[in-house]
């Protein structure tokens, strides 16, 4: 099956070759990163972790929400889910190797990385999160991957790919919940001593994920002789719908505890966040950014009229995955650390080097994605009567 | 007795995998640890703690005096990166406010109010910090001394975010550039690694008390083991008041301070 | 065989490139580098013993230093009784090299001959290193 993505258009060699590009630079950044040490990253004594643990936090939410195609499809056998399964179990896929590329970048000495496995710890909760990340990427590898070939020879999957896939279910949710516990169990970050962090980080999830989700089905759609109905657009923009409510509602809830109760610790790193504090504004605008955007998303999404209209549609689902983007890949971590345990605050805007090594990551995750979701086409484009579907699909839009 | 060849091939199995074991037991056996044992002039403890007093360190000592971070950073050859962002430091001073969060109020006495205060890795009885550790480079040991295996340190920082009193810094760069004055009898850090102040295991093996105590004149910092009633530090705890920082977080810290 | 002739051409050059290490070194055949013992702390010495006689110390040096790092280290057992019941402090920086203070002709040598690069050095000091 791979020697499917090594045919295409003009088109798809240079977007790989734009990629490959990028991986080269953040790669040569990286070099530089392991000779002077992560100096040459914006992070420091107090802000201890940045953009890459951030893109990390983000990342294992989008895989996590694959859940959101392979529950309704395999659970609950809700069939216009079938044609684009595939594609967010490789999206899970790609998502989750950026997460743990991420962590690794993150590390100050990467090449003793293997120490985790030579002294588990299940005490420690980045233990956990290996094991689980580690877990995830294989079961969607191998799901995907026997999916699509019986797929491709036209009869049903072998059998022992059911129970991995009922697996997969709670898994997700794992994934997630163990991230979200990085944070929630330490004692002196009242920002993420929080309770809901878990359940904070799945709705943001499930909201981030099909949104990109929808993006990329509408790309396919416009790129390939393979084209996602509009019937499950619909089911996963009501999905993005609900689950976007969900997360602002639950951003509320911190707003709420915080601001009555009125405890120092827990509302100085929202005033950090989206006012300031002591003077220190870096992320004011783009926390207030994030929230316009949630909103726009909030009413594109709940108007019928919006959500149903594919163009619309589209503005919301950026809105949501950008306005998320900052509000996890970025607020989230940095918030957390300010002020410091001193009560200082000290601010964080990643280096040039760090985010050329974080888009660097980015389109390794996308040369990956870009390769399955080639061959996963490719393979959906054989179904018979798929060509002309495809044709009639686009003319309506 | 008939074996089967499925069996055969398990049990088979099952031998060969116990000799792939046996030079890790033989390595075990010979190991070089049996013959090591603690230095007999060691100080030995069941659970190391200090009280600084600091009525002591602003009567006694000098403006400004920094006399035990100097001894401490020589001593452990802590690099002095001069970028407050890369800082390292082991022990250190903070205003009052900073050091305990919340306590300062307007009308608090002058002696106290704005008044640099030392601060230290506390050696927590319920260290987050090795609770949050993925390789246990970062242990408490059986007296209670909260230290770091830097050979084994992944450089991951969850310590750093567990930690609620900001004692551990991150190496982001090589420090042995900025050690003024190397201390041939000690190691440096690298770069990628996290440290922090190890309450001088090194020196206790040796039977001496911490670079810090030592250096203090005026007696302001004591070292003891709480576990001994005959211990100084069990006096000044018996019949001065003294608070611990951010004692609420359940982390139990073991440096206690006289106001 | 079908195209017997280049695959077997093929082949012998692919083996002969990819042996070409080995060739080399037989054809140089570096001579072992021989540890050197001149120091003038080991001169001193009236019967010149390390903590474990010499075949043990060249053989299995790694794992003794891996057992004294984490016997002080996380044990905080810092005394060895050696060879002849002596007794040293585990410490490379404090013990080892105050002997064999020669690290560029004892160490490095060896190491550089076997290809082993080991990472002492980034945190421990070497004699002589940044002299004030």
């Amino acid at each position: 099956m791979l020697k499917r993505a090594l045919g295409g258009s003009q088109r798809y060699w240079s977007w790989m070759f734009f990629l490959l590009a990028l991986v080269g630079t953040g790669l040569a950044c990286y070099i530089r990163q392991l000779d002077r040490g992560l100096a040459i990253t914006g992070m420091s004594r107090d802000v201890s972790w940045g953009l890459y643990i951030g893109q990390f936090t983000f990342l294992v939410g989008v895989a996590a929400s694959a859940v959101m195609v392979v529950l309704p499809y395999y659970v609950h056998h809700v069939k216009e889910f079938g044609g684009i399964t595939i594609f967010g179990e490789f999206l899970a896929v790609a998502a989750v190797l950026m997460s743990l590329l991420f962590v690794i970048v993150d590390l100050g000495k990467p090449m003793r990385l293997l120490n985790l496995l030579l002294y588990p710890t299940p005490g420690s909760i980045m233990f956990w999160d290996m094991i689980v990340l580690t877990g995830y990427l294989l079961l969607n590898i191998v799901i995907g991957w026997n999916v699509l070939e019986s797929e491709r020879e036209a009869v049903p999957p072998p059998k022992w790919v059911k129970p991995l896939i009922y697996l997969s279910v709670p898994w997700a949710v794992s994934i997630h919940t163990v991230t979200a516990f990085l944070y929630a169990g330490l004692p002196g970050r009242p920002y993420w001593l929080t309770a809901i962090m878990a359940a904070r980080f799945l709705a943001s999830a499930f909201a981030a994920g099909p949104a990109l989700l929808i993006l990329l089905g509408l790309i396919i759609r416009r790129s390939s002789n393979f084209a996602p109905g509009g019937d499950v657009i619909q089911k996963l923009a009501r999905i993005v719908a609900y689950a976007m409510i969900i997360s602002v509602f639950f951003v509320g809830l911190e707003f709420f505890t915080a601001f009555y109760s009125q405890v120092p610790g827990h509302m100085q790193s929202l005033e950090y966040l989206f006012a300031g504090l002591d003077g220190h504004r870096n992320l004011v605008p783009f926390m207030w950014i994030s929230a316009v955007l949630a909103v726009t998303a909030l009413v594109l999404l709940i108007n019928p009229a919006t959500r149903e209209n594919e163009r619309t549609l589209q503005i919301a689902c950026a809105a949501v995955f950008i306005s998320l983007w900052l509000e996890k890949g970025l607020g989230l971590v940095v918030g957390g650390f300010i002020p410091s345990a001193v009560e200082r605050v000290t601010d964080y805007a990643p280096t040039v080097p760090e985010l050329l090594i974080a888009l660097g990551i980015w389109a390794a995750g996308g040369l990956l994605l870009t390769i399955l979701y080639k061959i996963a086409v490719s393979v959906k484009e054989e179904e018979p009567g798929m060509v002309e579907l495809a044709q009639k699909r686009r003319e309506v839009v | 007795m008939k074996i089967s060849r499925r069996s055969f091939l398990k049990m088979g199995g099952t031998f060969a995998l116990g000799f792939t074991a046996l030079p890790g037991l033989k390595a075990f056996a010979a190991s070089g640890l049996l013959k090591a044992s603690p230095d007999p002039k060691a100080l030995a403890g069941k659970k190391w703690a200090m009280a600084i007093n600091m009525k002591v360190c602003r009567e006694k000592g000098p403006e400004g005096c920094k006399e035990c971070v100097v001894a401490c950073h020589q001593v452990h050859n802590v690099p002095d990166i001069g970028n407050p962002k890369e800082e390292v430091k082991w022990i250190w001073k903070e205003p009052f406010a900073n050091a305990f969060p919340g306590q300062e109020h307007e009308y608090l006495e002058e002696t106290v109010k704005g008044q640099p205060f030392l601060v230290l890795c506390n050696h927590c009885d319920n260290p987050p910090c090795v609770r949050v550790c993925p390789t246990q480079a970062t242990f408490k040991r059986k007296d209670g001394i909260v230290v770091m295996d830097d050979h084994r340190c992944i450089g991951c920082r969850f310590c750093m975010a567990a930690c609620p009193f900001g004692a551990r810094s991150f190496n982001f760069r090589d420090p042995r550039p900025y050690i003024p004055k190397l201390n041939r009898e000690f190691p440096t850090r690298e770069k990628g690694v996290v440290e922090k102040c190890n309450f001088c295991v090194e020196r206790l093996a040796a039977g001496l008390s911490p670079a810090c105590v030592e250096a203090c004149r005026h007696g302001a910092l004591v070292f003891g083991d709480l576990e001994d009633p005959n211990a100084g530090i069990r006096d000044v705890l018996s019949s001065r008041f003294t608070i611990r920082r951010k004692p609420e977080l359940g982390t139990r810290p073991k440096v206690y301070y006289v106001v | 065989m079908y195209n017997a002739r280049p695959v077997i051409i093929g082949l012998a050059v692919f083996i002969g490139l990819t042996t070409f290490p080995i060739w080399r070194a037989l054809e140089k055949a570096a001579p072992a580098p021989e540890p050197e013992l001149d120091t003038p702390a080991i001169q001193q010495m009236p019967e010149k013993l390390c903590v474990e006689a010499t075949p043990t110390m060249r053989a299995r040096h790694m794992q003794l230093l891996g057992d004294w790092r984490a016997g002080v280290v996380r044990d905080g057992r810092t005394v060895y009784a050696g060879q002849a019941g002596k007794k040293y402090e585990m410490s490379l920086q404090k013990t080892c090299l105050k002997c064999h203070a020669n690290k560029d002709k004892f160490c490095d040598q060896c190491h550089d001959y076997a290809g082993v690069q080991p990472d002492c050095w980034t945190c421990h000091i070497a004699p002589g290193e940044n002299k004030p």
